[in-house]
C-alpha cells in the first residue's frame, strides 16, 4: 500500500478490512462487531494490534488498546487516524 | 580465563569410527561401544540435544541406528555426501541455535578442520575425548530440570507442528483447534519449582513485570495461604510443551492481585496467555472480588501488555487499590479490572483448580 493511500479514511479502512478478510476467510462489513460475532479471539485482536501498527507507523499504547477500539473495521480506521494526526500535529 | 562456559546446547556426531566402531560400507558390520551409549543418553538427560552429520548411504546408515537402539536420539540427522560444514549450519538454523552452542564430533581431523574453517564458533571435538566428555563445562548445565529431561521430545513435536502448521491452509484459530491443546493449571508442588525457576529465567520476552522470583523465595509463597503459585502446562496431539506459564497471585478480601505472569515465548502464537488471564477473571469473577496485576513495560513484554489491555485491564481509579502496599520495584503500573463471567477458551481444553473459596455473597 502506498502512503497516499494510507492517509485517507477510505484507503486505511479497506486495508483493514482487507487484513480481517483474509484472516477470517469472508468479506466483513465495516460496522459489524467482531467480537460479538465471534470471528476474532483474544488472540487475533494481538495480531490485528501488531498489525495496524506496522502498516500505519503508529504506537497505540496504554488505555488506547481497549477492545471497543478493535471492535470494528471502522473503529479501528478512526483509532489510526486519531492515531495520526495526534503524531504529525502542525505538519500538513 | 574464568568466564563460564557456554553450555552446548546440540551435540553433532559423525558415524563411521565416531559414534559406532567401525565403517559401515566397507566393514558391514559396526558396533556400537557400552560407553557411547551410556554418554548418549545421559548428554540426553541433561536436556543436550544430539544430531548426525554422516557421509553415509542415508537409508542404511539410519536403519543401523535403529538396529543399535540410539535412532530416536538424533533430531534433524543429515546422512548423505555433502560437506558437514552445510549439514552443521543446517542443523543450527532448523533448531534456532546460534552456532556457539553447537559441538561437532568426527574422528577425520579434516572434517573437524572443515567445519572450523566455515563455521569458526562451532567447538569440535575428537573420539579420543569421549570418556572425558560428559564431565567437561560445557557439557554441565547448571540446573538439570523436569523438562530438561524431555526436551528433545518437545523439539521433535516442534517440527511436527510446524509441518502440520505449513499445510494447514484457513484461518488460524481453525489450525489452533486441531492441535487439540490441553491447558493444565495447577498449583506449584516442591518438584514442580524447579521448572517453575526455569520459566522466569528463560522468558524474559513475556515476563509480566521483569521482577524474578528465586525457588527460595517461591517455596516460601508455597507455604503461605495467602498466595497462589500456579503452573501451567501445554500439551497437544504431537506432545508435551511443558511448563509454559507461571502466576503468582496475593487473595486480599476484596482484591486479588496478580503479582507476576510469566508465559514462554514458544506458546505466544497458541494465546496462551490470555487464556490465562481469562481463567483467572472469571475465577475472580466467582469469588466477588476485583484484579489487581503489576505490569512493568519492558523492551520485550509487549504481547504481555497487549494481552492484558484486550483482557479489560486499564489504569482506572478505584478504591480497591488503597489496600495493596505500594510496589517494591521502581516503574510497576498497577492495572485495574471489575471481572465478569468468562467463556470456556474457544482453542483449547481447560484444566484448572477453582480459585474461589465459595459463591460470591452478593456484595461488590
Amino acid at each position: 500500500m502506498s502512503a497516499e493511500q494510507a492517509i485517507t479514511a477510505e484507503g486505511i479502512e479497506r486495508e483493514i478490512a482487507g487484513f480481517v478478510a483474509g484472516r477470517v476467510n469472508a468479506e466483513v462489513p465495516a460496522d459489524q462487531d467482531l467480537f460479538a460475532s465471534g470471528l476474532v479471539s483474544s488472540m487475533f485482536a494481538m495480531e490485528l494490534v501488531v498489525h495496524l501498527e506496522q502498516a500505519f507507523a503508529v504506537q497505540i499504547l496504554g488505555d488506547d488498546l481497549k477492545r471497543d477500539n478493535f471492535r470494528t473495521v471502522r473503529a479501528m480506521t478512526a483509532l489510526v487516524l486519531r492515531l495520526r494526526d495526534a503524531e504529525q500535529p502542525a505538519d500538513d | 580465563m574464568t568466564e563460564p562456559a557456554t553450555i552446548v546446547k546440540c551435540l553433532v556426531w559423525d558415524l563411521d569410527n565416531t559414534l559406532w566402531r567401525g565403517t559401515l560400507l566397507e566393514d558391514g558390520e559396526v558396533t556400537l561401544p557400552a560407553p557411547v551409549e551410556k554418554l548418549i543418553a545421559e548428554l540426553d538427560s541433561r536436556g543436550i540435544l544430539q544430531s548426525v552429520a554422516s557421509k553415509n548411504d542415508h537409508d542404511q546408515a539410519w536403519e543401523r541406528l535403529e538396529a543399535l537402539g540410539v535412532a530416536e536420539y538424533f533430531l534433524l540427522p543429515r546422512i548423505g555426501w555433502g560437506p558437514k560444514s552445510d549439514a552443521v549450519r543446517e542443523i543450527a538454523a532448523e533448531l534456532g541455535f546460534a552456532l556457539g552452542t553447537i559441538a561437532f564430533i568426527d574422528d577425520q581431523p579434516a572434517e573437524r578442520a572443515e567445519v572450523r574453517f566455515h563455521l569458526p564458533e562451532v567447538r569440535t571435538y575428537s573420539p579420543e575425548q569421549l570418556p572425558g566428555l560428559a564431565a567437561l563445562p560445557e557439557f554441565s548445565p547448571p540446573t538439570v530440570t523436569v523438562d530438561a529431561g524431555r526436551r528433545r521430545q518437545m523439539y521433535r513435536a516442534g517440527f511436527q507442528r510446524k509441518s502440520a502448521e505449513a499445510e494447514f491452509t484457513g484461518p488460524s484459530e481453525d489450525f489452533l483447534r486441531s492441535l487439540g491443546l490441553v491447558m493444565r493449571i495447577q498449583r506449584a508442588t516442591e518438584e514442580e519449582l524447579s521448572r517453575v525457576e526455569e520459566l522466569t529465567l528463560r522468558t524474559s520476552q513475556m515476563n509480566a513485570t521483569g521482577v524474578h522470583y528465586s525457588i527460595a523465595a517461591l517455596r516460601t509463597l508455597l507455604a503461605d495461604p495467602r498466595h497462589e503459585v500456579l503452573v501451567t502446562t501445554l500439551t497437544d496431539r504431537f506432545g508435551p510443551h511443558g511448563a509454559v506459564g507461571l502466576q503468582l497471585l496475593e487473595k486480599h478480601g476484596r482484591v486479588w492481585h496478580l503479582k507476576l505472569l510469566a508465559t514462554s515465548c514458544r506458546v505466544v502464537s497458541f494465546g496462551a496467555g490470555s487464556v490465562i488471564l481469562g481463567w483467572l477473571v472469571g475465577e475472580a469473577s466467582r469469588a466477588g472480588v476485583h484484579l489487581i496485576a503489576d505490569f512493568r513495560r519492558t523492551e520485550r513484554n509487549r504481547m504481555m501488555e497487549i494481552a492484558y489491555r484486550l483482557a479489560g485491564f486499564t489504569g482506572e481509579a478505584c478504591e480497591c487499590r488503597a489496600g495493596l502496599a505500594p510496589p517494591r520495584e521502581p516503574g510497576v503500573e498497577r492495572l485495574h479490572l471489575l471481572p465478569e463471567p468468562h467463556d470456556p477458551p474457544p482453542t483449547m481444553e481447560l484444566h484448572a483448580p477453582r480459585l474461589a473459596q465459595g459463591p460470591p455473597d452478593g456484595s461488590p
